[in-house]
């Protein structure tokens, strides 16, 4: 049920405001992250918690951009939209600096370590396939590539649908326990699903049951 | 001439807010029920402290000074870990699955009185209260390197005595083989033994073993200090295993039994993931984790990002001289 009967805008001004403190905020933690730890005020061990918060803001921004969608549909509003991209994109940027972390500082570019691991470690291939289809989505989401693309455009971007089981995944099986952190996200993630899915098996229903009457038409 | 400032408001002493709760500001809004909330953001604290935390909430430990001696053998000269990154850099999942937990959760940790317990197979069962956890045997300090399962490492200036000298005074019976140790057992301080959540899904009490041979050579150590003073909780007060050819996990933490037995005792992690935590869990650069490398490490001294900190990782931690121990074992197979 829609909040409210009347469709909820915001001025210009709003909405680039609220645009510029986003961008302040993802730019400005990512670049005091690298600052406070290359001059050692990120803890024990700066490189893990660089690894960590990295990690863990990529998918906050991930569960962020699938939770507008729904968000634009409840209030109603157009308005979430208008972030989609941005968020999106800030998604594959603290992916990117957390598999660049992990190369720099943590294996400390020991490329043949880097190659042996990226190919050996289930957990870090499933990251990788996250991370390379975050890249995918992220090349495509020119507005002018979008009008070139047509049909194909939405069809690829679905699979951020893909990518957010695959990092949850890389997640959970980086740590030396099931019962940890991640638990908490995979259930954000499955409230953010649920109605998406349960739209899936309703289109799934309707295409068999005609299919199924198709069917019998010709016989 | 100027007119004296008059306050708009007037406030008497009774309006002003109690020290103790202004202090303890942060808790009284927890416990107003911001817990979920706070426990998703907080989770990275030592990370990004600043961000949402004041330096306040930290009580820092004060150990008590311990009487040791120095013996030359152990003085070795790697860079030591900087006492405050030992005692802030905790796996002891009892208090909580990050790091940064332990040192935080455990601050109000009793460990005294505290009974620590020697039987199974021996002649004479021993029972040690806390005064003799650190009094009975003379001290030794003794610097090792520490090296964790997950490919990091520090260097510790641990405090303590050797566990065989504790074990010789039990006169174990011929017929022991192992030694089985467990870690206190007390939800109402362990907030990690209270749910899955919390503890990691571990099956407390924690539980380690050793050959008894491994048990009694002089390089296993049971620890009751470190830098000078006697052990942070987070560390595994008030004693603690360390055997420093191993991975840190089978260095258990405040024990209060050590049981002799014939049988290979269950130990917690081996139990967990047998097939990535082997009972006898040597340091061994040649058997990785099923998950990374066991090649090489990272260790943990001082300087940021730039440091660069990684080492190839030697057998049995450099300690080659356990290495008879294990003559004729495949160790690929016995990790």
């Amino acid at each position: 049920m829609p909040l409210r009967k009347k469709t909820f805008r915001l001025s210009v001004w709003q909405r680039r405001s609220l645009k510029g403190l986003i961008h302040l905020f993802a730019l400005g933690y990512i670049a005091w992250l690298f600052f406070a730890g290359v001059t050692d005020q990120l803890g024990p061990d700066p490189v893990n918690t660089l690894i960590n918060e990295t990690g863990t803001w990529a998918i906050h921004f991930l569960l962020l951009t699938l939770t507008l969608s729904p968000l634009a549909k409840w209030l109603p509003s157009p308005e979430p939209m208008q972030f989609r991209r941005m968020i999106g994109v800030y998604t594959f940027v603290y992916a990117f600096a957390h598999l660049l972390t992990y190369i720099v500082f943590e294996l400390q570019l020991d490329m043949a370590l880097v190659a042996s691991e990226i190919v050996s470690r289930p957990y870090i291939i499933v990251g990788m396939a996250a991370l390379l289809l975050l890249f995918a989505l992220t090349a495509t989401s020119f507005k002018r590539i979008q009008r070139n693309m047509g049909k194909k455009w939405q069809k690829l971007h679905n699979s951020i649908y893909l990518i957010l089981p695959l990092a949850l995944l890389h997640f959970s099986w980086s740590q030396k326990t099931f019962w940890q952190e991640p638990v908490w996200y995979w259930m954000i993630g499955l409230i953010l699903m649920s109605p998406r899915m349960k739209q899936w098996y309703v289109t799934y229903q309707k295409k068999s049951q005609k299919k199924s009457r198709d069917k019998n038409a010709v016989a | 001439m100027a007119k004296p400032f008059k306050p708009s408001i007037k406030l008497t002493d009774n309006d002003v807010t109690n020290e103790d709760v202004y202090m303890n500001r942060r808790s009284l809004l927890k416990s107003m029920g911001f817990l979920g909330a706070s426990t998703l953001l907080a989770k990275s604290a030592g990370a990004a402290g600043w961000f949402w935390e004041d330096e306040e909430e930290k009580t820092a430990f004060k150990g008590k000074a311990l009487e040791f001696s120095q013996p030359p053998k152990f003085q070795i000269t790697e860079t030591r870990t900087p006492e405050d990154k030992v005692t802030s850099y905790n796996n002891f999942y009892e208090f909580g699955t990050s790091k940064d937990a332990p040192a935080k959760n455990a601050t109000e940790f009793q460990t005294n009185p505290w009974t620590l317990k020697v039987d199974g197979m021996v002649k004479n069962p021993i029972e040690l209260d806390h005064d003799a956890l650190t009094k009975r045997f003379p001290l030794e300090e003794r610097i090792y390197r520490l090296r964790c399962v997950e490919a990091w490492s520090m260097v510790v200036p641990w405090i303590g005595f050797e566990l065989g000298a504790l074990l010789k005074q039990a006169e174990p019976l011929m017929s022991a083989k192992y030694v089985a140790f467990e870690t206190l057992y007390d939800p109402e301080q362990m907030p990690g033994q209270r749910s899955r959540f919390t503890g990691g899904g571990i099956d407390y009490p924690y539980v380690e073993g050793l050959r008894l041979d491994e048990a009694m050579h002089p390089l296993t150590l049971m620890s009751v200090g470190l830098y000078g003073k006697t052990l942070p909780p987070q560390n595994g007060a008030p004693i603690r295993l360390v055997v420093p050819w191993k991975y840190g996990f089978k260095s258990i933490k405040s024990i209060v039994r050590i049981r002799l037995t014939d049988k290979k005792p269950p130990t917690t992690w081996n139990r967990l993931a047998a097939n990535e935590y082997g009972f006898y869990a040597n340091v061994n650069p040649n058997v990785s984790h099923p998950r990374w490398s066991q090649a090489s490490e990272r260790r943990i001294t001082t300087g940021g990002l730039l440091a660069r900190n990684r080492i190839d990782t030697q057998m049995f931690n450099g300690y080659s001289e356990v290495a008879p121990l294990y003559k004729d074992m495949d160790l690929s197979r016995y990790y």
